[in-house]
């Protein structure tokens, strides 16, 4: 019972982070039409900007994070500005230079944080919840994760930008119509896509160390999870994050940890698939 | 105020506006009438700065607004956000001003765009474009899908905008009567070419404009399959 509890909570930490780098996705998607596969990088980068923020420059630990965020939220913006800064640029090559510009951003992160996996410790301690043991971190994970994708969704339905920024998700002709600059707001985007996959690395940090390559799994991840709502919807996705961090936690804990991304991924298919059938039934 | 000089635009391999020269002073209102896959709704996209033209110059003075062909609303936000949306460029978004000129969108406020009725759509697409405070408005084919009593309103509201505001207009009509009634001065375009321009007036009486645009000397048959044509045309844009 108390393993099982565990599981589930730190499965479903973990499914906030991968919720987080899907919103990521998200945004960008929305506004754009561009997947943007170096949403995983954002998180990466993040995460060792705050390392350094706090060895480093003895930060404190707060600061060093916003900085990490920060620093992903720049990186989003200058990724965006080479994805689809020139005019014409069709959603499919901006694509492939989102793939360029993560495998790119290799290099740099290896020539300053070397190859070696990063951690650094997060929220102190641990509290017991039903005889399980828990680490705090999971607990702020979870807790900040769920305020961010809360006051994205109030950004986009409430505030006059976020509007604009729906209004071009909704009609692109229109937008131009009232003088939106599409463009603009898909810059926009892809520097919101960074500040919420910086808000991934910072957080999941602690619980799992990260190197350069961790962009990958990351980026699979939040992407099968933004694919839940057709990378249209913020609340689907954290649902799609939600089940995948807690089927991986699942099948980590009983059955063996190195099955835990194939299986969760396959157990996302069949419920895709499954989606997709309803769809089609009710259509 | 909003002039074209020698406009070419072409769409792919098609020329769709070849050399047009046309010009809307502040606070008149004209009319491009033509039929259809003339160019006008090319040539409005171009004089809205939403497709770039291959040569010719244009030149605007004052806020200009436009209400697309197709209506184009953001259908999935509320009638309010479409209208407030309106403003993106402007000062004023309370779409208050609006509901007093349009008081048929007062009770839709809440309501999600795509779920009103295409008249209601046309409505709103008015009023998001007006929501800009325009010096000049353009309006691509004001009476499509909506009902008579509803257009000579809406066609109303836009005299006395003209009047107490001084608001110019560049009306595409299908509806040529309705055009030239309107309109103090108007153009035809065919081919992309300008054919005929002059006072709405002068335009009537022209035997040739009559007998294309305003239906007098050809069959009722004739008049309804042209009908039949723009609302294809409507569909066609509205899918795309
Ligand atoms: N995207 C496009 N690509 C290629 N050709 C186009 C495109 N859009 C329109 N055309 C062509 O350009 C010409 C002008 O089209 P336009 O839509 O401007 O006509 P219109 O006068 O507005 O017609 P309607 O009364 O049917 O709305 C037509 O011959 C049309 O087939
Ligand atoms: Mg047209």
């Amino acid at each position: 019972m108390s393993a099982l509890v565990e599981y589930l909570i730190s499965g479903v930490a973990i499914g906030c982070g991968f919720a987080l780098v899907g919103s990521g996705f998200v945004a960008i998607f929305r506004v754009t039409e561009v997947i943007n596969f170096a949403q995983g990088t954002f998180a990466v980068v993040a995460g060792f900007v705050a390392y350094s923020g706090l060895t480093s420059a003895g930060a404190p630990q707060g600061v060093a994070e916003a900085l990490g965020v920060l620093a992903a939220g720049a990186l989003g913006l200058a990724f965006g500005g080479a994805a689809i800064g020139r005019k014409h640029t069709s959603p499919l090559a901006s694509l492939v230079i989102t793939l360029g510009l993560a495998v790119t951003a290799y290099a740099g992160e290896i020539a300053i944080w070397g190859d070696q996996p990063i951690s650094f410790s997060g929220l102190q301690g641990d509290f017991v919840l039903a005889g399980a043991h828990l680490l705090r971190q999971y607990l702020l994970v979870i807790g900040v994760a769920l305020l961010v994708l809360l006051g994205l969704g109030v950004f986009f339905t409430r505030t006059y930008l976020g509007k604009g920024m729906t209004a071009c998700a909704s009609n692109r002709f229109a937008a131009e119509v009232v003088g939106i600059s599409v463009r603009r707001m898909g810059l926009l985007s892809f520097a919101l896509g960074g500040l919420l996959g910086g808000f991934a690395g910072v957080l999941l940090i602690p619980i799992q160390p990260l190197s350069f390559n961790s962009d990958i799994d990351l980026a699979i991840s939040g992407f099968a999870a933004a694919i839940f709502g057709g990378l249209r919807s913020f609340e689907m996705a954290l649902v799609g994050g939600l089940v995948l961090g807690v089927a991986e936690s699942l099948v980590g804990g009983y059955v063996q940890a190195s099955y835990e991304t194939v299986v969760a991924l396959g157990g996302m298919l069949l419920l895709m698939l499954w989606q997709a059938r309803r769809r089609v039934e009710l259509a | 105020m909003l002039s074209a000089t020698d406009l070419v635009v072409r769409l792919g391999s098609v020329t769709a506006v070849d050399g047009v020269t046309l010009s809307v002073e502040r606070g008149e209102m004209v009319a491009l009438v033509g039929p259809n896959g003339a160019g006008k709704t090319t040539l409005v996209k171009a004089l809205a700065g939403l497709v770039r033209p291959a040569s010719g110059t244009i030149a605007v003075e004052g806020r200009l607004a436009y209400v697309p062909e197709g209506r184009h609303l953001f259908y999935d936000l509320s009638v309010e956000d479409n209208l407030s949306l309106g403003a993106w460029r402007g000062r004023d978004r309370n779409p208050k001003r609006i509901y007093e000129v349009l008081p048929g969108l007062a009770g839709l406020a809440r309501r999600r765009a795509g779920t009103l009725s295409g008249g209601q759509q046309q409505m709103v697409a008015v009023g998001r474009a007006l929501m800009a405070d325009p010096e000049i408005l353009m309006v691509d084919e004001l009476s499509l899908g909506l009902a008579p009593i509803v257009v000579s309103d809406l066609a109303d509201h836009l005299a006395s905008l003209h009047q107490r505001h001084g608001l110019a207009l560049l009306l595409i009509e299908q509806n040529a009567r309705l055009a030239f009634d309107l309109c103090s001065r108007a153009y035809v375009l065919e081919n992309g070419h300008i054919v005929a321009s002059g006072s709405s007036a002068e335009l009537e009486r022209s035997e040739q404009v009559r007998r294309a645009y305003l239906g007098v000397g050809s069959t009722p048959s004739k008049v309804r399959s042209r009908e039949g044509d723009s609302s294809e045309s409507a569909r066609r844009d509205g899918s795309a």
